[in-house]
């Protein structure tokens, strides 16, 4: 499921000393729910990764969280979810 | 973990506003739960990472070969099990036994072995933890749980980029009927740490 999450490249969630990292709890909140969602759609990393890309690729500046949230709105919008 | 993520009495900013939104309105169409982000949260955090670690633990018990190969070549016998990568590299394994507990901590910042252990826990990175660990690491152990008796001899390893540390837990007594895969799930991140006996 979540075991092919990017881990080089602008996609792959930022790490210190390989541990994922979260600034403040609600980037945590948003990776748990980006995941529990690919998982319900029965999806991997690679279905939410071009909104991610087009996220860092519009907001640059933006943190990686930041553009996650972005690419989260867009992904669900895409699969209709709301 | 606690329930506490779901309420910001606190002022949001808008982007964290904006999440929680999200959340919320997924969660009432009942496309998700946030029972189901808590445990993707924690499942990233403390399954998938020290499950790696325990099956290797659980195969040096039962293979005293792998066991040897482990403690002379921790990172290539961990990569024989398929584990490994950048933060996997320059791993020392080091073997508790009766006269022998070991403690990692990384005094400089929170190197840690995530292809095995996963996300490290809140704790592993706190400054009392990276003190405590090197200044009184008898007291520390006791405030969490592990009393070790006087006659041990307690080591204390300090992780680094170029060393990263993985503790090989004793072998529970009674657990001769058991199988690697049984044995794995006996194995807990706090014993890999060196935190639990």
């Amino acid at each position: 499921m979540i075991g092919d999450i990017a881990t080089t490249g602008p996609t792959a969630p930022p790490r210190r000393n390989g541990e994922l990292v979260f600034d403040a709890p609600w980037e945590g909140r948003a990776f748990g729910l980006t995941v529990a969602l690919l998982e319900r759609e029965g999806l991997g990393w690679d279905a939410f990764r071009p909104h991610l890309v087009r996220a860092i690729e519009a907001d640059p500046d933006h943190t990686y969280y930041e553009q996650l949230a972005v690419a989260l709105d867009a992904f669900v919008a895409e699969r209709g979810l709301l | 973990m606690s329930d506490d993520h779901h309420h910001h009495p606190r002022t949001q900013s808008p982007i964290e506003q904006r999440v929680h939104a999200l959340e919320e309105l997924l969660v009432d169409k009942g496309i998700v739960t946030h029972e189901m982000i808590d445990e993707f949260v924690a499942r990233y955090e403390d399954d998938i990472g020290p499950l790696n670690g325990a099956r290797v633990v659980a195969r040096a018990w039962t293979d005293p070969d792998y066991r040897d190969r482990l403690l002379a070549d921790g990172t290539a016998a961990i990569a024989e099990l398929g584990y490994g990568g950048p933060e996997g590299d320059h791993m020392i394994v080091v073997e508790n036994t009766d006269e022998v507990h070991n403690l990692v901590v990384c005094t400089l910042c929170s190197c840690y072995p995530w292809p095995v252990l996963g996300l490290p826990p809140d704790w592993y990175k706190s400054a009392p933890y990276r003190s405590r660990a090197v200044r009184e690491p008898r007291a520390l152990l006791a405030e969490m749980g592990c009393d070790l008796p006087d006659e041990v001899e307690v080591r204390v390893w300090d992780s680094s980029a170029e060393a990263r540390y993985l503790v090989l837990p004793q072998r529970p007594a009674g657990t001769d009927a058991l199988g690697e895969d049984e044995l794995a799930a006996l194995v807990t991140r706090d014993a890999m740490i060196g935190v639990a006996r």
